[in-house]
């Protein structure tokens, strides 16, 4: 057992920890990012030209530049404005702001799939733009872009471990920490590359599994 | 606010810069053209489960779903310290094109795959109905549609290789970011560094999604566009 | 010209169809009438070998269909289908749907495959639409595009699977118009179909299909107005 001498049990538990991490950084960004997103998608959608060609642009600057550039630049930006922040902090904001970017315009083209034809059905039975919104718009669009937002949210947990380049120790920092150690890359790469896999995986194939349904 | 920005001494470096941008630009689309023939063969086989290719299937399916469900700087990291460890140790390029075209070729992967399903059977009965053989009637009926599809994908996956190839800085190749972090690191400007780098990608992804749009209409126009 | 013989066809344990028998002149209008689901478009697949069958035989001038030795792809030629849902190829424009075929299968140079594509265009009336896309014309332009397309192959049999249902009523008429010209230029059509008036004027002789059995098979005018059998009444008085 030469081969597993380096790697401990407490080793199993500091992955175990950080993976911990990488879930919470994840899902504060997933959580914030959705519902910050779902918000400017609306307003996207209701703005027309003025709207894309000032939010839209700026929120496409940040799909429109490397996530690990963002996470650098905003990370040394607070210190220069007297506001040093730490790692954690930086990583969350970050992310929350790239998964708006994505969402938002997921859910813009989501209730823009809603036909012209379907809501004036709604509103000539009465009811209100809101209502409208509600009962016609929210469900039907949700279904066309629910795989899109999942796609979204899988892939902010993936990219949630380029927050280790600020310092943060996330599954991957943690992960790279233990193999500067104990020399075993290999068998603490699979460990955590199966972490993530049986995280993505599943959610992927009941996502795809739901959007059949949805079509039936 | 004591801070004093310097930009000077990054403009200084701007032709460093943009000769940076360049190694860019090539590993992305070396890795998206090598996805991109991976990506087909990868359909093809997960498309086709019967007999002897039940292996190359399962062998398939396992590419994509793990270059699909596992972080790309996890990917990038085997292609480095792992392969490291079982003593293939390739150059930093090396790496991040290795990585790049592994997740690329899953991705599209899936994406053709959607592309082809997404056209009714019965275009391919339309074409045999006309006398053309199964090979003729995908490349001249089925093929051109596909690319039609995937266009979008496509062109996003491509954006996409431009963004991650910024991954090369923690594998040590000095592509874009990599010489950002590289001159950052002597001077101590990294907030202006980065911000420099940061437009030239945002530069970098308009050029390609204009010329996409450009490519698109050239070839698809009348069609009701992509 | 083609000669079916005890044909069964089916699709997993459902056996749609149960035993035809059926010979088609050349030259003659055959309408296929029936409910749906009662085997008739299939019938059509079975004779140009788009789909497989279990047993029988089906020959067109002495060529077997689903001998494994036939090449599909050259008797193909000889069949020109137009389907329900007109299939038009949404990247080509009118003039390439129709030129496409005759050139990559048959080998025509590109200059003759263009010359016969305008010319069987204008056949069918669309001599105006030549350089647009499907996505701009009407579903019954599209769908006598699609005849076009067949036509351009010279086939010496015409298969139509409902080819005007699933076309706005308006839209009926210039397609039913078409084949109508093609039956008095002579062409051997077999026409399924739910517009009664088209069996009933243009047809030679009228099927009836029932649950995989072809119940009835004359004239027109015995079918109509002097049906043998019950099934066959039961079907015609509901669809007057």
């Amino acid at each position: 057992m030469e081969m597993f001498s380096a790697l401990r049990p407490q080793d199993l538990w500091f992955l175990a920890e950080a993976a911990g991490k990488t879930l919470w950084i994840s899902t504060l960004a997933i959580s914030s990012g959705t519902l910050l997103g779902i918000l400017f998608g609306w307003v996207l959608s209701v703005s027309g030209r003025l709207g894309s060609m000032t939010l839209g642009a700026v929120l496409d600057v940040f799909r429109s530049i490397p996530l690990i550039i963002q996470l650098v630049l905003f990370y040394n930006l607070f210190p220069i404005i007297g506001i040093p922040l730490d790692p954690f902090t930086a990583g969350t904001i970050v992310l929350s702001i790239y998964t708006l970017s994505l969402v938002s315009n997921v859910v813009r083209s989501g209730i823009e799939s809603v036909s012209q034809d379907l809501r004036r059905a709604s509103r000539s039975l009465g009811m209100s733009y809101w209502q409208d919104m509600r009962h016609i718009v929210w469900p039907v669009g949700l279904r066309a872009v629910f795989p899109a937002w999942v796609g979204v949210a899988l892939s902010v947990l993936k990219d949630s471990a380029l927050v280790s380049v600020l310092g943060y120790v996330e599954l991957l920092r943690a992960s790279q920490i233990l193999i500067t150690r104990t020399q075993e890359p290999l068998i603490i790469m699979a460990i955590v590359g199966l972490f993530y896999f049986f995280l993505s995986y599943p959610i992927a194939r009941a996502a795809s599994m739901v959007e059949k349904r949805w079509q039936q | 606010m004591d801070y004093n920005f310097h930009w000077q001494p990054v403009f200084r470096r701007l032709p460093e810069l943009l000769l940076a941008a360049l190694d860019t630009l090539q590993v992305a689309v070396l890795a998206i053209i090598l996805g991109i023939i991976l990506g087909l063969l990868l359909a093809v086989l997960k498309m086709n489960a019967t007999g002897k290719l039940k292996p190359l299937n399962w062998f398939a399916r396992s590419w994509i779903e793990l270059a699909r469900n596992t972080p790309v700087l996890l990917q990038l990291f085997f292609f480095g310290f792992g392969l490291g460890a079982l003593g293939l140790h390739l150059s930093p390029f090396m790496i991040v094109l290795a990585a790049l075209t592994f997740n690329c070729a899953g991705y599209l992967a899936e994406n053709f795959r959607g592309g082809l399903q997404s056209i009714p059977e019965t275009q391919l009965r339309a074409a045999r109905s006309l006398g053309m053989s199964a090979p003729k009637a995908y490349y001249y009926i089925l093929f051109p549609q596909v690319l039609r599809n995937v266009w979008h994908p496509l062109t996003n996956q491509i954006v996409w290789a431009v963004l991650m190839s910024s991954l090369g800085m923690l594998v040590g190749y000095q592509e874009l970011a990599g010489s950002a972090q590289y001159f950052a690191s002597r001077t101590y400007r990294i907030f202006e560094y980065f911000a420099v780098v940061a437009v030239i990608y945002y530069i970098l992804v308009k050029l390609i999604l204009a010329l996409s749009r450009l490519v698109a209409w050239r070839i698809f126009r009348g069609q009701g566009g992509v | 010209m083609i000669e079916i013989k005890n044909l069964h066809k089916q699709f997993g344990n459902l056996e749609v169809l149960k035993g035809i028998d059926l010979t088609v002149n050349r030259g003659e209008v055959l309408s296929i009438i029936g409910a749906s689901g009662s085997g008739k478009s299939t019938l059509l697949y079975c004779i140009n070998g788009l789909e497989s069958i279990q047993a029988g035989d089906i020959t067109i001038d002495d060529i077997r269909v689903h001998d494994p030795k036939t090449d599909l792809n050259k008797l193909r030629q000889k069949l020109g289908m137009v389907f329900q849902q007109w299939n038009s190829f949404p990247h080509l424009t009118a003039l390439e749907n129709v030129a496409l075929a005759p050139r990559i299968v048959k080998g025509k140079s590109k200059t003759e495959a263009t010359e016969k594509a305008i010319e069987q265009l204008r056949h069918v009336g669309l001599e105006s639409k030549i350089n647009s896309y499907p996505s701009a014309l009407s579903g019954g332009q599209q769908q006598r595009l699609a005849i076009a397309r067949a036509l351009a192959m010279e086939p010496e049999v015409m298969l139509f699977d409902e080819a005007t249902s699933a076309l706005d009523p308006e839209l009926v008429g210039e397609v039913l118009d078409t084949m109508r010209m093609l039956a008095s230029e002579g062409m051997t059509m077999i026409c399924v179909t739910h517009e009664m008036s088209f069996a009933r004027d243009v047809s030679d002789r009228v099927a009836y299909f029932h649950q995989g059995i072809m119940e009835e098979i004359g004239p027109p005018e015995q079918l109509f107005n002097n049906p043998q059998s019950a099934h066959t009444r039961n079907f015609l008085s509901k669809v007057r």
